[in-house]
């Protein structure tokens, strides 16, 4: 696959500026240190060449933004989307969240991001990160220049990688990849097998955890109500934290309810969690149990699909089988 | 100051439990966390725990006063207690100074009996930090990791423990640790501070400057052009707030319960977007509006009411929670470089 680099993504978006054909550009941008990459928009070659950075800390998926940057009816945004994001990306539209002709999607390969939390587990001092394909050689102030595994850096989300597949661009950079077979259940059949007690208590650990900082929420691409439940003070349930040990647990099952079909398994929850909460395999439960009980469904593959919970089919799985967990259902 | 060999950590640790209730940072697979501390329990490897320990002192949610309804008659019911002396152990430099900021609000008139009273007992054992992290920087705001406020102060190196006694509360361990320590000199340590003090020149963010900021500056900032675009991928979440040790704002909200109201309080964020909702509506509709408020509480109005004190202590972790990553070194940078916000 060509090498997707930083000088490439400048001198396409620059063009795309100056040709006119977007006013703006939403990408990521340099910070302090080596992992601190922030989403921005650019408005001129010379922002992009001062501060736009491609690298291997830019998991942050752009495609929400694309909702509050449209309705700012300013012209077409050019935004960049690695595979996973084009996932997102479609789902919005098949919402309706935001125009598609005031957008140009970008493709960009992507070999996988790096977890700066796994990087700061090994040490709390680094100061630079550089790339050998393989391996990361890690710069540090007191153990000297570590070398470590890529692959034990990589996030859940990108050990697990669905697919190296753009379902949606205007544009690819670098040649395209396919949906992968990834095991991605292979965590959730671990919670399968736990007995309801021990399931219970994994995930009364987990969610006790929680400080209610909804980030979680705030960065899904499919949490886009323009009040959230949770945030109005006439719902009764707006508790900003945790008043008792079920507040923060109904926060969280009505938020994976709200986005069963919807949700891509782009891995922004988790990724965003301070707590480090593995709220994905919420999320992928009922993704894997989706396809058990109505077949193989990806959210935001197609535009314009209907999620199996939304549609009907004479063939669907009777309701007394969804509640025994399936066990008719080989 | 005393001293032991550093095997003899997990004893000092025992012993202390024996007659209080310990808190200590301790090390998980995603990061550092204060918790009680149990049988085998060791001190964290790490700089700082993913949240502060703040909430020893201000827990995030905590009951204020029941309401019980019975029939016809309705009692209040106090639910403090006198708190019983209880000791935190191995707190860094910064969340130690963060306390002395959260007094100021807290302990000033009306003081807040609820805080007052875990501060009264609670025994801060501070620990010098031999390997400060990339992402500290609070030498930015005068403290310093060589040498901790608390009431007691712990130093480890290679072999030793030391121990550096400081006030009358932090008198109080020397029963438990009764056979356990020595007596020694104060320079022994000289060295490790020497070090740490070294160290700290080396940090990447050691030249942060807090000279365009403090008091009265609020004219310069407020109305700078550049907390749009700081805050324009800003989620409005309350990670920055909620791991930050000095970020101290809270709601009081009922909760019904069978047979009356619980009135609890719990941390709010200025980042949300109901806070200073009030019935005329609310002032602040804008992410860049709340986003300001952050760091104007921090860099110019809380010095503005407090003799210049400075409400961050620069621990790093709103560098490292925020899932945006955007931060307050990065809004310091981008007001001190604007020439004092003026163009
Ligand atoms: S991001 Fe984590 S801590 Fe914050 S609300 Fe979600 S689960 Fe809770
Ligand atoms: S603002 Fe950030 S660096 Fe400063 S005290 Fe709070 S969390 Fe720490
Ligand atoms: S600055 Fe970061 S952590 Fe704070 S509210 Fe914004 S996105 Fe959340």
């Amino acid at each position: 696959m060509q090498k997707v680099t930083k000088d490439i993504l400048i001198s396409k978006a620059a063009g795309l500026l100056d040709s006119q054909t977007v006013t703006r550009v939403l990408g990521w941008k340099r910070g302090e240190f080596y992992d601190d990459v922030t989403p921005a928009v650019f408005h001129s070659r010379e922002e992009l060449e001062n501060g736009f950075v491609f690298d291997d800390f830019c998991g942050a998926n752009l495609s929400k933004y694309l909702i509050k940057e449209t309705a700012k009816d300013d012209g077409k945004i050019l935004v960049f989307l690695k595979p996973c994001d084009t996932y997102s990306f479609n789902q919005l539209l098949t919402e309706r969240r935001f125009p598609r002709d005031k957008v140009y999607a970008l493709g960009v390969g992507c070999e996988g991001m790096l977890d700066s939390r796994k990087i700061r587990a090994v040490s709390e001092s680094v100061i630079s990160v550089r790339d050998l394909g393989n391996s990361v050689e890690v710069e540090t102030l007191y153990d000297g220049i570590l070398t470590l595994d890529r692959q034990t850096l990589l996030p859940d989300r990108c050990q697990r990688c669905k697919s190296k597949k753009h379902v949606a661009f205007d544009e690819l950079i670098a040649t395209d990849g396919k949906i992968l077979d990834s095991n991605r259940f292979d965590e959730v059949e671990k919670l399968e097998k736990m007995t309801a007690d021990e399931r219970y208590r994994f995930w009364q650990e987990q969610l006790s955890r929680c400080i209610r900082c909804n980030a979680c929420r705030d960065v899904c691409p499919a949490c886009t109500c323009e009040k959230c439940v949770f945030d109005n003070p006439d719902s009764g349930v707006a508790n900003k934290a945790c008043a008792n040990e079920f507040e923060e647990k109904m926060f969280h099952i009505v938020r994976a309810f709200h986005v069963v079909g919807r949700c891509t398994d782009c891995g922004e929850c988790s990724r965003v969690c301070p707590q480090n909460i593995p709220l994905h395999l919420l999320n992928r439960k009922f993704i894997k149990d989706i396809n058990t009980f109505y077949g193989t469904y990806q959210a935001g593959e197609t535009v314009g699909s209907r999620a199996p919970l939304v549609d009907y089919n004479p063939d669907d799985a009777e309701p007394s089988e969804v509640l025994t967990g399936g066990t008719h259902h080989v | 100051m005393y001293k032991t060999a550093k095997e003899k950590l997990p004893a000092v640790l025992d012993a202390i439990s024996r007659y209080f209730s310990l808190y200590l940072p301790v090390d998980y697979e995603d990061g550092a966390v204060f918790e009680a501390y149990s049988y085998g329990k060791t001190l964290s490897s790490k700089v700082n725990t993913v949240k502060s320990p703040k909430e020893y002192f201000f827990p995030q949610t905590e009951t204020l006063v029941n309401f019980k309804v019975d029939g016809k008659s309705l009692s209040i019911i106090d639910p403090r207690r006198e708190s019983e002396d209880f000791v935190i152990f191995g707190m860094r430099a910064c969340d130690v100074k963060s306390l002395a900021i959260l007094d100021r609000v807290f302990l000033s008139d009306p003081i807040d009996t609820y805080y007052e009273n875990r501060r009264r007992h609670g025994i801060i054992v501070s620990m010098a930090c031999s390997k400060p992290a990339a992402t500290c920087f609070c030498t930015t705001f005068g403290i310093d990791p060589s040498e901790p406020d608390g009431d007691a102060i712990l130093y480890l190196d290679k072999d030793t423990l030391y121990l550096n006694i400081k006030t009358e509360k932090g008198a109080k361990l020397l029963t438990p640790l009764q056979g356990i320590i020595v007596d020694c000199e104060q320079n022994e340590v000289d060295t490790q501070k020497n070090l740490i003090r070294e160290r700290l020149k080396k940090l990447p963010l050691s030249s942060l400057q807090t000279t365009t900021f403090s008091s009265g500056k609020t004219d310069d900032f407020f109305s700078s052009e550049v907390w749009e675009t700081l805050s324009d991928t800003c989620l409005g979440c309350g990670s920055c707030t909620y791991v930050c040790p000095t970020c101290h704002c809270y709601d009081i909200k009922d909760f019904k319960t069978a047979d009356g109201i619980r009135r609890f309080r719990c941390w709010d964020s200025c980042m949300f977007s109901d806070f200073t909702q009030m019935s005329h509506g609310n002032p602040r509709t804008k992410q860049s509006e709340r986003f300001r408020q952050r760091f104007m509480h921090k860099l110019v109005y809380y010095p503005t009411n407090h003799d210049g004190i400075f409400s961050c202590v620069g621990c790093g972790r709103c560098l490292k929670s925020c899932p945006i990553n955007m931060n307050i070194v990065k809004v310091m940078k981008a007001l001190g470089g604007e020439g004092n916000g003026k163009q």
